[in-house]
């Protein structure tokens, strides 16, 4: 195991008189927030680089003016937090960006939880000394959800921040405004900084980077949530509803395995209508970034066939249970929460059926494999950990923009804020994350190749001493060295004897000649990287730049490493990695509660006779999605826990009233059970490291220094064993031709993040701009074992002849259609 | 944020406590002593001569207590709170209401709703506005708090009605267009104070 321990140094340091404790390199105003301690700030984001837009956090260190978002803390440092310059200087600010700020706060969306109300109040601003002429801004709409209006924006720039060091896409950006100049006097009248930041505001609004009126982006809406003023509002939200009339209900995000937190915001729909509807979900966004299926997939409630709402139908809730009787099969998906997934593994136990889901089937199998080979009962790190600690990530067998969201924004926040260094292996070429930084290697490799990438990483960064003799081997047997010749230029300075005219004398002149000379030197070429798509040539000395100073190392590993033919090799390699490099792992669990549903139910291979299905195909459908034959809660409509990527049981609110059956009713008649869904939560599996806490004990909610402290963390047991045994790789698996990939659109998930009215990406095959071109507007991808007919996407970020076919509609089976792997041959015909 | 809330699964069975409402006579002595007392009691005729008075004043001086209601009625003070209006703008005749939401808010009795939308014209739009008059206690808070003097007390307080919630929409209480003429301003509750300007600083605007 390599797990990275440090060890964080704590160094104390007064505040306003007061001592406290903080973690050495920490910036003042993370220190102090830690600690409880207030002191204004606007534009500051915790995870990302400081921007020094506002300049409000302006505090006195040992004696001096410095801003406490970018200076750091150190041993015996005394803080002051207000003194009378500093007060003026606020005063100013503020005063600053209430020039010109419309004053129909009644009409504004942002009322009641707007940062500028809330500082003009706290620091007491009462009267105006400055102005200027202002500049007339239009309202725009930049996507099908954002909507930005610039009369509000006080140019904090934390849109922009979060977009390129959290989010990655840097799709918006500070562009001219074309405002009046200040007037000279101020910048003797007014206080310095005030000014300066006055002067900076003045010249800039934020528009797309792209250069055109449009972001193109993952619409994860999260610039949305980080606006300190009414500027950016989902276009959806906007003048819907006053902030304080919603009721905010702690959830989780229901449609990746990320786990984000969010809070659902709840109405009554309207004067006629008093049902309440989730009006937007909002987080906690210091903490933690929400995908745009986390955002903006929150109206997928079930309200029944008939949209009027569920009520308790006896006669579908009696054939439910003759189905039951009779079924042989549960077939389900990852979209259900830990105690649904032990009540079915109950009644596995009890009445003997199956429990078929191919979509978790494969990841259990992954990490049955893992488990056994490293002696872990899970891999070792998560998102935040990433965040925190690695300068350098690897990321192997998952489409990052589209999997795993929170590994994506992981990536990024690396490059961004931790000098890190990244790379990234996978068979479709994504110009973003290329784009993620400076030090980001892509990778294209053909698919098949995942264990070749794994042997590559061992090369690269394993302790040689560890690493078993014949493994060493076959990874020397494809370096090859080769003594090339080489012609270099040389400068030499010759002397010449010169006859000089005028005094006929000769006379010494030296002479600067450009010669060629040869050199030998040798070159070690290696095969793998060459394999792999890379230039061996060149990548020696990029990965040489790579490494300096890089300590804490990541691997991501995804969805293709399950649902590869190869894939207990590729888990050994992976358990390998983890002994033998100083690197830690993290998996991605594929979509919702994959990792819980993993860890709690024995699933079998293969569905046979009868088959219940639980929002899934089946011969008697349970569905939330109100077209089953008896309904179900949908996520937002339960309470429950969910596993998410990063090892914790979260707990999730219901956020809506549900009134018909659940699962529990179900399990109660057939084989009994405790009497509300929650009361599972205590019973769920010790063994595979849950712990019996019940649901109302669980905490949720994050601490002030951002610790994470929802629910709570699995239990990670560790034996010692031997180092793996793991084959060489077989090139056999590589696919060749027209290759099509299972993989979902950014945004959407399963049946429920398509069913919100929010979610426009479409079911379509998304190529490359070249390729869907090549495909024209309509396709018909033939399988080996049936075929289906698809409008054409181009997703300008993609490269490259793979095709992507999305898996989110259910009905469609997509699942079935590509089998046991990700990646299938198939041929694509124009419709 | 407190989870209490969510923990309660029990709704409807929280616990009641009952006011003192005094002591309730024990048997029949203690019946019959209470009768006893409030027979003997002088109290009965100064009632009986109050009436007579005043029947004798009425009947014979013409000094009338009483106004013949609903023929008459007396003038009302602006100050009195009775069913709201909603006031337009003079000039244009457009809803004074821009749907803050801040008399939604401060309702005590929870009795005023709103629905808003994003119109055509970027603005926002109150697309519905109701009043539960059942439960209105007449507070007057929501005319205070209104930031443009758009929903105010009228002097109708003539709303009695055979159900025991009568509802009000927004067309209800705003100002017929054709009578904006007639749209008298309103000095009660939350009106700007006589002195107004005085206190007001201006905003130093460089045009």
């Amino acid at each position: 195991m390599s797990e990275v321990q440090t060890v964080e140094n704590m160094v104390t340091i007064s505040i306003d008189g007061a001592q406290y404790q903080a973690k050495e390199g920490e910036y003042i105003l993370n220190a102090a927030r830690a600690n409880d301690v207030f002191i204004p700030a606007i534009c500051y984001l915790t995870r990302c680089s400081p921007t020094l837009a506002c300049r409000i956090c302006l505090v006195e260190a040992d004696g001096k003016q410095v801003y406490s978002c970018n200076a750091k803390v150190k041993e015996g440092m005394e803080v002051t937090t207000s003194t009378p310059t500093i007060l003026e200087e606020r005063r100013a600010i503020m005063e600053v960006y209430d020039v010109n700020h419309p004053l129909q706060c009644g009409v504004c969306d942002k009322s009641g939880e707007c940062e500028l109300q809330n500082y003009t109040l706290e620091i007491g601003v009462d009267s105006q000394s400055y102005m200027i002429p202002d500049t007339k801004r239009e309202t725009t709409n930049w996507s099908s959800v954002l909507h930005y209006d610039p009369g509000l924006c006080i140019v904090c720039e934390r849109c922009t921040t979060v977009c390129k060091d959290m989010i990655g896409d840097a799709a918006i950006t500070t562009a001219k405004r074309g405002g009046a100049d200040l007037d000279k006097g101020y910048k003797e009248s007014m206080p310095k900084d005030a000014y300066a930041m006055w002067n900076k505001l003045q010249k800039s609004v934020i528009a797309p980077s792209n250069g055109t009126e449009f972001t193109n982006c993952s619409d994860c809406g999260e610039c949305l949530a980080v606006c300190p003023v009414g500027a950016l509002v989902s276009r959806d939200f906007v003048y819907k509803s006053n902030a304080w009339e919603l009721k905010r209900i702690p959830a989780v995000a229901a449609h990746s395995s990320d786990g984000a937190q969010i809070y659902y915001e709840v109405k009554h729909g309207s004067i006629e209508d008093r049902t309440e509807k989730i009006y937007r979900v909002t987080n906690e966004w210091n903490f933690v970034s929400l995908d745009g299926s986390a955002r903006f997939a929150y109206d997928f409630e079930n309200r029944g066939a008939d949209n009027t709402g569920v009520k308790k139908d006896s006669t579908a809730f009696a054939a439910a249970l003759e189905a039951f009787k009779k079924a042989e099969t549960i077939r389900f998906n990852a979209m259900i929460t830990n105690e649904e997934a032990l009540m079915l593994q109950t009644l596995k136990e009890k009445m003997g059926l199956k429990l078929y889901n191919p979509e978790v089937r494969a990841f259990q199998k992954f990490l049955g494999y893992y488990i056994a080979a490293s002696g872990s009962s899970l891999y070792s790190t998560d998102t935040d950990a990433i965040m925190k600690k690695s300068d350098f990530v690897i990321a192997v067998g998952t489409a990052l923009r589209h999997d795993s969201p929170a590994l994506k924004y992981a990536f990024n926040n690396v490059q961004k804020l931790n000098k890190g260094a990244g790379l990234y292996f996978h068979p479709i070429a994504d110009t973003l994350i290329a784009g993620f930084g400076k030090s980001v290697e892509t990778f294209t490799h053909k698919a098949g190749l995942e264990e070749a990438v794994l042997y590559l990483i061992l090369d690269l960064f394993a302790d040689k001493e560890k690493l078993p003799t014949e493994v060493k081997a076959y990874i020397d047997s494809f370096k090859t060295t080769e003594t090339q010749t080489i012609t270099e230029k040389v400068e030499k300075t010759i002397k010449e004897m010169v006859l000089n005219e005028e005094t006929g004398e000769e006379e010494e002149v030296s002479k600067k000649v450009k010669e060629d000379v040869q050199k030998e030197i040798i070159v070690t070429t290696n095969g793998l990287v060459d394999l792999l798509g890379g230039d061996s040539s060149k990548f020696d000395d990029v990965f040489a730049k790579m490494m300096s100073k890089k300590e804490a190392f990541s691997l991501m590993v995804g969805e293709d490493f399950y649902f590869h033919p190869k894939a207990e090799n590729l888990a050994k390699l992976v358990a390998l990695i983890e002994a033998t490099c100083n690197m830690d792992v993290v998996m991605t669990p594929p979509k919702s509660n994959a990792l819980g549903v993993a860890l709690i139910c024995d699933l079998d291979d293969t569905a046979t006779g009868y088959t219940v299905g639980y929002n899934e195909n089946g011969d008697f459908r349970l569905s939330a999605l109100g077209d089953g034959d008896l309904d179900m809660p949908a996520m937002n409509q339960q309470e429950g826990t969910l596993t998410s990527m990063s090892k914790r049981v979260l707990p999730t609110n219901a956020a809506l009233e549900y009134e018909g059956y659940e699962l529990n009713d179900i399990v109660k008649a057939l084989v009994g059970a405790p009497e509300h869904t929650i009361d599972w939560t205590q019973m769920l599996p010790v063994s595979k490291g849950f712990k019996a806490l019940a649901f109302d004990t669980l905490p949720n909610a994050f601490t002030n220094d951002g610790r994470d402290n929802r629910g709570y963390v699995l239990d990670v047991t560790r034996q010692e064993v031997q180092l793996p045994a793991v084959e060489p790789f077989d090139q056999s698996v590589v696919l060749e031709g027209e290759i099509a990939y299972r993989c979902n659109p950014a945004r959407q998930f399963n049946d429920f993040t398509d069913k919100s009215h929010e979610i426009f990406e479409t079911f379509s095959l998304y190529a490359s701009p070249a390729k869907a071109e090549s495909l024209g507007e309509k396709v018909e991808v033939v399988f080996e074992n049936g075929s289906i007919v698809l409008d054409v996407v181009s997703d300008a970020k993609m490269e490259g002849d793979i095709v992507k076919v999305p898996d989110f509609k259910a009905a469609k089976d997509v699942y079935g259609l590509f089998g046991a792997s990700r990646y299938q041959t198939v041929t694509i015909r124009k419709v | 944020m407190s989870l209490e809330h969510f923990k309660n699964r029990n709704i409807g069975t929280q616990h009641y406590t009952t006011i003192d409402v005094g002591h309730t006579p024990v048997g029949a002595m203690q019946t019959f002593t209470q009768v006893a007392k409030r027979t003997v009691k002088g109290e009965l005729f100064v009632g009986l001569w109050v009436t007579l008075r005043e029947m004798i004043n009425a009947l014979f001086k013409g000094d009338m207590a009483t106004v013949k209601y609903p023929f008459e009625k007396l003038p009302i003070s602006p100050r009195y709170r009775a069913i709201h209006d909603m006031l337009r703008l003079l000039e244009s005749g457009s809803y004074r209401c821009i749907g803050c939401g801040l008399c939604e808010k401060i309702c005590i009795s929870n009795c005023i709703s709103m629905d808003t939308r994003y119109d055509e014209n970027q603005r926002k739009e109150v697309s519905e506005y109701t009043i539960n008059f059942g439960r209105c206690i007449f507070c007057g808070y929501c005319a205070e708090v209104c930031p443009e003097l758009a929903i105010v007390h009228g002097p109708r307080y003539e709303n009695a009605s055979e159900q025991r919630a009568g509802f009000s929409l927004f067309e209800d209480m705003l100002t017929p267009i054709d009578k904006l003429n007639l749209q008298q301003e309103y000095d009660g509750f939350g009106a700007i104070s006589p002195n107004a300007d005085d206190n007001i600083k201006k905003t130093p605007l460089a045009y």
